[in-house]
């Protein structure tokens, strides 16, 4: 009744590729970033912005860059962990080099460390999809494994990445952005919500400009792509490069903000399955539908661990993980059999239907 | 000069038994084949599957305590309804849909049977006993690990079951012909739905066999599943549709990564083994991309 | 790269004596031909005559192993498809090949690919030049859906669109790169007469609007001796007959291919 675009007349183009065309929309989410930036702090707890709120916005981030690659540019990855590590240790790499040559002072801002980290994921990304070139599909996926346990091998061997600490974990520096410590969670969670936020409106800009059609008329029909004039060399590359400065940011805001100290291991093959997975049940190709799949599954372990004891069922900490690893896999296979399109698609469904409510057409 | 002896023993010691878990790797990967070259499906739970069998004929074994060629026929039996399953419940659900779509749904099983394996059987790492014989002999001073010979003349002797089963049954004319084009097929009343159930059951089959081996070697538990991963990069350079492909590719995998673990291992930190075969996969995928035995994809518009 | 323009009615391409072979399947052997600027050349023949691989060869999608092929008074040995598409070559496809994930104008408008110029980074901001670019070019791109007649589709996914209006949006995706030369597999090709008819008028128009020399592959003879201006017949990869529809109907060589009457 109230979502209705009738009397929104477009009078430019401008206008009509507007990321939200539609008044309602616009204000949704005008709310939606209202209580994200102010109601959770002041209304939640600090449980839930730590435990719950930081973690799921990251890996959502982390979401959006495979979703770039798999979801926009069709190129599956297996190895977004890895790339999630490098962002992170390199980002631990740059603060402690800003420490040592500024003697305690950090010289070089913390919001630059992570973007550079991003950087160097991006390159380390671009590295990798060199093979995405010549070979495709699952044999791509194959490579991309290469990556991910290639480089989680060479975090764990050379004592440079981690400064030579002696259990190989490392520990990140204070969140300090132009001389303001972020320190409760509550910071924390606002310091890692504006880096979502800006990248995520990022993103949505790169996937409907001429980079973004070119990345998804790869994914679409790479012959017929490459015939209209896309070049496979730049569109891929760039594809990678993209997604693993997404995963990059998000590995380093993982190290730096969520967990605070970091090892390796943090990003292995199970951290990259559970990243595909979100996209999958989000929904490939729509920027949105990452933040359903990331909260989906940031959710569903957190819902099992509380639910059956609530209802007075007992069962063990092994049982839940193992159901965990059940109901994602059934999850996976149900959605790929009913909605191929995810969470999202249900989504805009539901918009469509509403559009038109009360009546069925 | 003895030195040098000590050397070429030493150096054909590594060789042999990286030979021969490559064996085992082949194992592994020509689950994946059958199944590839059956339905185009790039099954991705293959090593789940190999877990699943393997825990099985242990959980019988020590649930029902039967002798371990009871619980074998057993294990049969549940992959063979696996198998019916997943074609009941996931593939024929999805006929037509892309290829990646599919291998994605395979993951979906993997996880789903990792953690249904382990609900039914428990956690722990079992004890795989069906009369292996372990320790080693020697043989002019090459020490040989005598449950890797056994999987090597086993992972041989499949082969040539397969390539009989292929060859000279009726249902393997069907299914080579399925794999050739599956329309065509359905057009001279070949049922696809037994197809994939047979082709599945018999990956099953390939994968307890599987299984057994690496149970008996490391134990049946989950890590088996990454070790399954292994297949991966084998299959890249024998090619999705051969099985001498799987068995030849599974040689260089597992040699060329015992050899590097010994002799370049050392200069990087050694632990190469985690990743030195996807990179060898990688590197040579650059130079031939359809693998070793695959054949040349012409492209069309 | 040296500019050439190429006035109306001279050769804009020419193909000298190409041979392709797949292993040991020949596909087209020893075949000369050319396309004047200007005009509607048709390339016909039965099933399996080469006339696909025919284009595939101009576009540089396949590499012939002996022969020239010669564009705007350049030679050129070995190019990529994207080469090509940047000197001046569209097509459509026999087996219609759009980005079925998304919507006619965004189809349309990867076909204005080449000329979109902004960087990775002005267009995560969406902000100044990147916009206004992305504005022209849908300026562009609308005038295409007017001319096409396909307004009502404009946002709809190009998977769920029958075929006739695939493969109008297929021409669309391949005008909006302003082609020098346009190359048609089969346009009409499962289409009914009414579509038929709308096809040749947009075939037509193009040619003689924007002045667009166009390559096309076709079945229907009825069509193709109406449209074209010229017509090559290949058979078994081979050339059997070239020149004026009249001619080319009279042809002894082309009647036998096409009876049967010559195997």
């Amino acid at each position: 009744m109230f979502y209705r675009e009738a009397g929104q007349f477009k009078s430019s183009y401008k206008e009509d590729q507007a990321v939200f065309p539609i008044l309602q929309d616009r204000v949704g989410v005008g709310l939606m970033l209202l209580v994200a930036f102010i109601g959770i702090p002041l209304l939640t707890s600090e449980y839930f912005i730590s435990a719950i709120m930081t973690p799921f916005l990251i890996l959502a981030l982390a979401a959006i860059g495979l979703n770039i690659l798999t979801g926009y540019a069709g190129q599956i990855s297996l190895g977004t962990g890895g790339f999630m590590a490098v962002g992170a240790f390199a980002a631990y790499k740059f603060a402690t080099f800003s420490i040592a040559i500024g003697g305690a002072e950090t010289t070089i801002p913390l919001v630059v460390t992570i973007l550079l980290a991003g950087v160097v994921a991006a390159l380390v990304g671009v590295m990798f999809g060199i093979p995405s070139l010549r070979i495709k599909g699952f044999y791509l996926a194959v490579a991309t494994l290469a990556a991910q346990f290639f480089i989680e091998w060479v975090l764990v061997k050379f004592g440079w990445f981690t400064n030579y600490s002696p259990s190989g974990i490392i520990t990140a520096p204070p969140l300090e952005v132009m001389g303001y410590l972020f320190d409760s969670p509550g910071e924390k969670y606002i310091f890692t919500l504006s880096f979502v936020a800006v990248m995520a409106l990022a993103a949505k800009n790169l996937v409907r400009s001429h980079i973004g059609r070119g990345w998804m008329a790869i994914r679409d029909m790479d012959i017929a792509a490459e015939i209209i004039g896309f070049r496979p060399l730049h569109t891929k590359l760039s594809a990678f490069a993209v997604s693993s400065f997404f995963c990059g940011v998000a590995g380093a805001l993982w190290a730096f903000v969520h967990l605070g100290t970091v090892e390796p291991e943090a990003f292995g093959i199970n951290r990259s399955f559970a990243i595909l997975f979100m996209v999958i049940i989000g929904g490939m190709g729509s920027i949105i539908g990452s933040f359903i799949g990331a909260a989906f599954i940031t959710l569903l372990p957190i819902f099992l661990s509380n639910v059956p004891p609530m209802i007075g069922w007992d069962i063990g900490v092994d049982m839940i993980s193992h159901m965990e690893f059940m109901i994602f896999g059934a999850l996976i296979i149900f959605f790929l059999i009913v909605e191929p399109h995810g969470l999202a698609r249900l989504w805009s469904i539901g918009k469509e239907k509403l559009r038109s409510w009360p009546f069925p057409y | 000069m003895e030195d040098i002896i000590f050397e070429l023993q030493f150096f054909l010691e590594v060789l042999i038994s990286g030979l021969l878990t490559g064996s085992l790797y082949s194992l592994v990967a020509l689950g994946f084949v059958l199944i590839f070259k059956a339905s185009g499906v790039f099954n991705f739970a293959q090593g789940a599957m190999m877990l699943f069998a393997a825990l099985s004929l242990v959980g019988f074994q020590e649930l029902l305590g039967v002798h371990w060629t009871v619980a074998f026929v057993m294990a049969i039996a549940v992959m063979v309804l696996l198998a019916w399953c997943v074609e009941k419940f996931v593939l024929g659900k999805l006929v037509n849909q892309e290829p990646i779509i599919l291998f994605m749904a395979t993951i979906g099983i993997t996880f789903f049977l990792d953690g249904f394996g382990q609900t039914l059987w428990g956690s722990d790492i079992k004890v795989m006993d069906v009369g292996l014989p372990t320790g080693s002999f020697d043989m002019g001073g090459i020490f040989i690990d005598k449950l890797e010979l056994v999987a090597g003349f086993t992972a041989g002797a499949l082969v040539l079951a397969l390539a009989l089963f292929f060859n000279k049954t009726k249902i393997g004319r069907a299914l080579r012909a399925v794999a050739d084009d599956h329309q065509a097929a359905l057009s001279v009343g070949i049922s696809l739905r037994t197809i994939w159930i047979i082709v599945w059951s018999v990956a099953g089959l390939v994968g307890l066999v599987a299984g057994i081996m690496w149970g008996s070697k490391l134990g049946v538990q989950f890590s088996l599943t990454l070790l399954a991963l292994k297949a991966l990069p084998v299959l890249i350079l024998g090619g999705f549709t051969s099985i001498p492909g799987a068995i030849v590719g599974g040689l260089i995998i597992g040699s060329g990564e015992k050899l590097a673990e010994i002799y370049i291992g050392p200069f990087v930190g050694g632990a190469i083994e985690n990743w030195f075969a996807y990179m060898l996969a990688m590197v040579f995928l650059l130079f031939r991309p359809q693998g070793l035995f695959g054949e040349k994809i012409i492209e069309r518009v | 790269m040296v500019e050439n323009t190429v006035k109306p009615g001279e050769i804009l391409l020419s193909v000298e004596d190409i041979s392709l072979s797949f292993g040991a399947v020949r596909a087209i052997s020893e075949v000369s031909f050319d396309i004047k600027k200007g005009e509607v050349r048709a390339i016909i023949g039965p099933n399996g005559a080469g006339k696909t691989s025919m284009l595939n060869c101009i576009n540089g999608f396949y590499h012939p192993q002996q022969g020239t092929i010669t564009y705007k008074g350049i030679t050129r040995s070995a190019m990529k498809p994207y080469e090509a598409a940047a000197q001046g070559i569209a097509r459509t496809f026999q087996n219609v090949a759009l980005f079925k994930g998304m919507s006619t104008l965004d189809n349309i408008m990867t076909g204005r690919n080449l000329k979109m110029k902004s960087g990775i980074l002005a267009s995560t901001l969406w902000w100044g030049k990147a916009q206004k670019e992305e504005m022209e070019h849908r300026r562009f791109v609308e005038d295409i859906i007017d001319f096409l007649e396909i307004e009502a589709i404009r946002k709809t996914p190009v998977g769920r669109l029958p075929y006739g209006l695939q493969k109008r949006v297929e021409l669309g995706r391949a005008l909006a790169a302003e082609p020098e030369l346009l190359l048609l597999d089969e346009p009409m090709a499962g289409m009914n007469l009414e579509e038929k008819q709308d096809m040749c008028r947009f075939i037509l128009d193009v040619n003689d609007e924007f002045g667009t020399t166009i390559c096309l592959i076709e079945h229907d003879m009825g069509v193709v001796m109406d449209i074209s201006d010229r017509v090559m017949v290949l058979d078994y990869g081979g050339k059997i007959g070239d020149g004026v529809p009249d001619e080319v109907r009279n042809d002894q060589n082309v009647i036998d291919a096409y009876l049967g009457g010559g195997h």
